[in-house]
């Protein structure tokens, strides 16, 4: 069955997610916009992912824990992991690469840590923009062997992107997906790794007006994380 | 250094900012901005092949004196119009890194 989808999305927890980016506001546009399932993919962190995943419970929506990871090279990997206890257990594994330097909301914007009634628990003091010292290799498999699954977000962006910080997408990479920014833009790169790669089209929303409409489909058995994890790991 | 004095000449040439009394106290080479993020530091000439909106936050942030981006790589107008917002200095050189690195070194700052 088909089922709409946006893999790709950021919370207030992200220094540049607009403060709007709340649990309920990101629950309820998806769901206003049509969508099935969605991810919830902060930078290096899952830590609005539980109250999210509260919320969703009783919504209709699925919705999968997620972190936005940036690589020792600068690249961007999303990662979607089948609960939120894996998806903790290696953001912990993170914070053993993690660079502790502090952060500037004035200068970069908040890092707010919300509950499922999008109170602020908690700023997060360590900025969310550096990168994590893991090579992006190794990052992949260590998303993977976790049970979750890893692809290269946005690689047609100037920044951050494994195009544009390593000039190509490596052969022997254990990846089945990859993501293109505004892929109906960018027909010619579709076309270029469609019969290798499932192509995603999610939105990288930072602000609620972004988060994808209902036009992007996967066709999945059931709506359940597992059976979304599996057919990104899948080629 | 003094920027205003770096822009004085010919191959260096300034696209965005407006104050040019920085001054200019070091200079480092890097294309990683989470590397520069934590490592940079206030007065230094950045010389970076990146020349999206990204470094505009990176050099506003560490307080850089100014951005030297190389080989007459172009820089598009969104960044420019962010630099000027954030008065960070862009500099234009037909350079290359090893030139601009040489320039530096011959006019003292070592």
């Amino acid at each position: 069955m088909k089922y709409y989808y946006d893999f790709h999305i950021h919370s207030c927890l992200s220094p540049c997610g607009d403060e709007d980016m709340t649990p309920n506001n990101i629950v309820n546009m998806s769901l206003l916009k049509g969508l099935d399932v969605i991810a919830l993919t902060d930078h290096n962190t899952m830590k609005n992912c539980p109250s999210i995943l509260e919320l969703a419970k009783a919504s209709g929506l699925l919705v999968i824990p997620g972190m936005e990871i940036q690589t020792r090279e600068d690249v961007h990997i999303v990662a979607l992991f089948p609960n939120i206890e894996t998806a903790a257990s290696v953001e912990a594994l993170l914070d053993e690469h993690r660079l502790m330097l502090p952060h500037k909301p004035e200068k970069f914007g908040q890092q707010l840590i919300m509950n499922a009634k999008d109170e602020i628990i908690e700023e997060y003091p360590i900025t969310l923009l550096a990168s994590i010292d893991i090579g992006v290799d190794q990052l992949i498999c260590m998303v993977r062997d976790s049970g979750g699954v890893a692809f290269p977000a946005h690689i047609n962006k100037q920044a951050n992107s494994v195009l544009g910080n390593l000039g190509f997408i490596p052969e022997d990479w254990p990846i089945a997906a990859l993501e293109i920014f505004r892929a109906d833009e960018n027909q010619d790169l579709v076309e270029k790794y469609v019969k290798q790669y499932k192509i995603l089209r999610n939105s990288d929303a930072h602000y609620l007006q972004d988060i994808s409409e209902a036009v992007n489909t996967i066709d999945i058995p059931a709506l359940t994380v597992d059976e979304v994890i599996k057919y990104l790991r899948e080629t | 250094m003094i920027l205003k004095e770096l822009l004085e000449e010919e191959q260096f040439e300034l696209l965005s900012g407006t104050t040019t009394d920085k001054e200019i106290l070091n200079t480092r080479c890097c294309d990683l901005l989470s590397w520069v993020m934590a490592r940079g530091s206030e007065g230094t000439a950045w010389i970076t092949v990146q020349a999206h909106s990204n470094i505009v936050a990176v050099a506003s942030l560490l307080e850089f004196a100014c951005i030297i981006i190389p080989e007459n790589i172009s820089v598009e107008k969104d960044v420019l119009d962010k630099a000027h917002d954030e008065d960070v200095a862009i500099v234009s050189t037909p350079l290359d890194s090893y030139g601009v690195f040489k320039y530096f070194y011959e006019k003292g700052l070592k």
